[in-house]
């Protein structure tokens, strides 16, 4: 255990202190050791709560996360034993023939979970794929995502105990590999630093879904996903925030990518009263290849914060960043995107877009796609947009029979589906463009604003 | 104090007789009048007393200072720019011409050494004047030497003088309209400006009446290490329209020198201000050293209906650009536009662009920035459009190109985009890429030299922003553009 120094950022937080204190020890050096790196970094950073001059949370505050004081209980892998793998079933997507991984109240629960269905390498608790797998704590755990990046980050760092390690061998298909992050219901607010690591080795192939689920109650979910991407790898992800109506969700997720490597992602934000989806991807090799889609769809007084970097560091790579919200009620959402291309990543291609269909008076979206390029012979190109839905189209529609609702509802979704349609992976389209049609605001769409009508 | 070139560069100038070099790079002997260097309260006062301003303006300046003293008020970090801390013990905060303390009735009053400088940049008064119909109110250095055109001018009861003897002359008008858009406690530099700023340009349009000529400032920076702080003010009344046009050149300097400008510009009820701004200062040598550094705030309010602020610019110099020409839409209807060129060249850099604060109905602003980046040049679009609750029916449109001429510079796009009604519709576009490869071959199997095809291809580029500006500037833009380029490629 270390000692905790008499003066830091970290006294603001006497919480944290405690739990870091009361923390069992954990028995895999990597661990321990990032959870001191962590720690150390927390007490330096505190939590991104500033205002002024905070550039990564300029538009989101985190006051709210740092004043609730959390409670940690140290639990057991499996210790929910009331809950069920059809419990489970019902709320997150879930197909026999994936491997599922349910992480409950941060701890694997290898009761909920389907072992090795099929799909080659390991899929396991955190600690247990770092032991059987040295090269994923040496090369992956803490050094993709460092501590010292975020404060967020470094906390995660601190209360590192279990999560999900995946390691795929070369030239294998993992297959479908479901993690779902399940908060149970307490009556304390509690907070869970659940972590996520993927590694796939040249020309492996994996297809990833993390779906965070919770309940109706306050509590948060502080979680860091670090992926390394082998030469030749591809690496399909999937992440679905699904959190409840009142939970702190905040994201941290690092991609580092070789040479030739592919990574597609597709980020699905429908929950959490404060969602924020940190994602950094590194074309670390030549000729690499990432496509970042997301959706976000918020009401009441939701805030929903994506802030992407993508950074070309290699020539030859290929970014696609395309995000869409649909924001309704007092909500908020945040878009910030920055494209960096270093200094010799020549014949860089990047686009990124951002669109934004507001549909209520009171929504607000604040985006900033920002692009900074060293590097001069690029293709690079953002755009960005926000309106609510046009006029014109609806009253094309409702000359043509549709009613109102029925033509906002068409619209709407058809907006989504731009999104909801690059899922590749079928049962999860299914899945999420169901669950998307449920959740269209029916409150909003009586009457688009300022219509004719 | 050395002179350097004896030629007159003007308009007329062939690009054969200029080369790449900074050719308005000379300085002249002209007896200054400055007070030693450093910022006190007793320097806001020699300067106030100086000018024989009265209290209220003393009073606005010291509270100005007394802002900008506080320990917590430092200078914004948020730039992509870079440079050493800056002294601001080591400046001087006032100079003016001696000879102008009398105070010239006409041009022949104005010291001969003074007209003979103007004729270097290319204005000479008179000629101009008459063949451009350009009323020109020449800043050298702080002090206003010369206006022209008043009597024009004053028979359409436009009012048209040096800021000091507006504060003389019109205190009512200055008085109200004085920070009512750019408030001392703005931003540091602005602060820094309210309380030392020494003159300017103050315009005047009565309502209803459309200003029958061009207004025209020339700036100056003349003395060594004389950091010039210029505040302008521009009202338009109910109906009303004026053009006016800042062309900005700075003589070679050792030591990089501050510029904290601030321009405020009011348009009532259905008036037009079309702003166009030239800005060619000294951008440091070959290797950086040096320069200008142009931290200047400028903002437009549209306070009235149906009113419309137009803001052009085209920003060749300076080693530093910290600018961001603003439009506060706050009536209904109201328009406001930005349109820009901005390029760097060997090691300067610049962070720039606009604000459009949306507030009335059916506000609509166009935004269309253009960045050629080359040598060792860095920058930066920086904007912010900002949709409130009340701006129903709000529109922006948004273009930022950026064209990179070699391999080790960089531009950057920062648009910040704040939609809080969703009536409001708006769209950002930004592309990047360098000179296409593609159009080079094809003008050089033309025959046309590579340098040629270069700047031909970025005239291109950027010719839209051109077409914005009056006549004579659009020429004088695009000569600028290619001594500024010239030795990049080829």
């Amino acid at each position: 255990m270390t000692t905790i120094a008499p003066k830091s950022v970290a006294d603001d937080f006497p919480n944290y202190v405690a739990a870091y204190v009361a923390q069992r020890a954990s028995n895999v050096p990597a661990i321990q050791e990032m959870r001191e790196r962590g720690w150390e970094a927390f007490n330096n950073l505190g939590l991104p709560t500033a205002r002024r001059g905070n550039e990564p949370w300029k538009y989101t505050n985190a006051g709210p996360i740092a004043r609730q004081s959390f409670t940690y209980s140290d639990v057991s892998p499996g210790s929910d034993d009331a809950l069920a793998i059809a419990d489970v079933q019902g709320i997150a997507p879930w197909q026999p023939d994936w491997r599922t991984l349910v992480v409950v109240d941060g701890a694997l629960a290898p009761g909920l979970s389907t072992g090795n269905v099929a799909g080659a390498g390991i899929a396991t608790g955190l600690a247990d794929a770092v032991l059987a797998d040295p090269e994923l704590g040496a090369t992956v755990l803490g050094s993709l995502a460092t501590p010292d990046e975020d404060g967020f980050a470094a906390l995660n760092a601190a209360f590192a105990g279990d999560g999900v390690g995946i390691s795929v061998p070369a030239g294998t298909d993992a297959g479908v590999i479901n993690v779902v992050y399940l908060t149970t219901g307490r009556e304390q607010p509690r907070a869970t630093h659940p972590r996520l690591l993927i590694s796939a080795a040249p020309n492996s192939h994996a297809t990833v879904i993390e779906t965070f689920i919770g309940p109706d109650v306050r509590y948060l979910t502080n979680t860091v996903m670090e992926t390394s991407v082998g030469e030749g790898a591809s690496v399909e992800h999937y992440r679905l925030l699904l959190e409840g109506p009142e939970a702190y969700h905040v994201g941290v997720s690092r991609v580092v990518q070789q040479k030739d490597s592919t990574f597609s992602s597709v980020a699905i934000a429908h929950g959490a009263v404060l969602g924020r989806n940190d994602f950094g991807i590194t074309l670390a090799g030549t000729g690499a290849e990432c496509m970042l889609n997301g959706l976000y769809l918020t009401n009441g007084d939701q805030h929903i914060d994506n802030y992407i970097n993508i950074d070309h560091a290699e020539p030859y790579g290929t970014s696609r960043l395309f995000y869409k919200g649909i924001l309704d009620g007092r909500s908020r959402a945040v878009f910030g995107g920055n494209v960096t291309v270093r200094k010799h990543a020549q014949k860089t291609d990047a686009q990124q877009t951002d669109k934004n269909l507001l549909l209520s008076e009171e929504a607000e979206v604040d985006s900033k796609p920002s692009l900074l390029i060293y590097a001069d012979d690029v293709k690079c190109g953002h755009g960005a947009t926000a309106g609510h839905i046009d006029e014109d189209v609806v009253f094309y529609m409702r000359s043509r029979g549709l009613d109102l609702p029925t033509a906002s509802r068409l619209l709407i979704h058809a907006f989504a589906s731009e999104i909801i349609d690059t899922v590749a992976l079928e049962p999860l389209r299914e899945y999420l463009d169901e669950r998307f049609r449920n959740a269209i605001p029916s409150a909003s769409i009586a009457l688009p604003i300022g219509g004719r009508s | 104090m050395t002179t350097q070139a004896q030629r007159v560069i003007s308009r007329d100038t062939t690009s054969e007789e200029l080369d790449s070099d900074y050719q308005w790079g000379f300085t002249i002997d002209i007896e200054q009048e400055a007070i030693p260097k450093g910022l006190s309260e007793d320097v806001v006062r020699l300067i106030a007393a100086k000018k024989n301003e009265p209290q209220w303006m003393l009073d606005w300046r010291l509270k100005a200072f007394r802002f900008w003293s506080r320990q917590t008020y430092t200078e914004p970090t948020w730039a992509n720019i870079e440079h050493p801390p800056i002294d601001y013990q080591d400046m001087h905060y006032y100079a003016a011409p001696k000879s102008a303390a009398d105070g010239p009735q006409s041009l022949d009053e104005v010291d001969p050494e003074v007209l003979e400088a103007f004729d270097k940049l290319g204005i000479p008064l008179e000629e101009q004047a008459r063949l451009a119909g350009v009323a020109v109110d020449a800043v050298l250095d702080s002090v206003s030497v010369a206006t022209t055109y008043q009597e024009q001018l004053e028979k359409a009861g436009v009012i048209f003088c040096s800021m000091s003897e507006a504060i003389q002359n019109h205190p009512d008008l200055v008085q109200k309209y004085l920070g009512s858009v750019v408030p001392y406690a703005d931003n540091f530099y602005a602060t820094l400006n309210s309380a030392v700023f020494s003159d300017g340009s103050f315009a005047y349009i009565p309502p209803g009446v459309r200003c029958p000529i061009e207004l025209m400032t020339y700036f100056r920076i003349n003395q060594a290490d004389s950091g010039q702080f210029e505040r302008t003010l521009i009202v338009a009344d109910e109906g009303s329209y004026v053009s006016y046009l800042e062309g900005c050149t700075a003589p070679m300097r050792k030591t990089s020198q501050l510029h904290a400008a601030v321009v405020e510009l009011v348009a009532m009820e259905g008036a037009e201000i079309k702003y166009s701004t030239l800005q060619n200062w000294y951008p440091g040598d070959r290797n950086g050293e040096g320069g200008v550094y142009n931290f200047v705030t400028k903002r437009g309010k549209c306070a009235g209906a149906d009113s419309k602020i137009s803001w052009t610019q085209v920003e060749t110099g300076s080693a530093i650009t910290w600018k961001y020409p603003s439009v506060i839409l706050q009536g209904d209807n109201s328009v406001g536009e930005f349109y820009s060129v901005a390029l760097v060249n060997n090691w300067q850099q610049a962070d720039t662009g606009t604000k459009m604060i949306h507030m009335g109905k059916n506000t609509r602003s166009t935004i269309v920035a253009k960045g050629i980046s080359a040598g060792q040049g860095q920058q930066t679009y920086r904007g912010l459009v900002k949709i409130n609750p009340s701006a129903k029916g709000a529109r922006n449109f948004t273009q930022c190109d950026s064209l990179l001429v070699g391999d080790k510079c960089g531009a950057h796009t920062v648009p910040y985009i704040e939609v809080k009604n969703p009536t409001a519709q708006m769209e950002h576009e930004a592309t990047t890429s360098k000179v296409s490869d593609d159009q080079l071959f094809y003008l050089q199997q033309r025959g046309i030299g590579v340098e040629d095809a270069h700047f031909m291809i970025i005239n291109g580029f950027c010719r839209g922003i051109f077409q914005e500006l009056p006549f004579e500037f659009a020429m004088e833009a695009s000569q600028l553009l290619k001594v500024s380029l010239e030795g990049t490629v080829g």
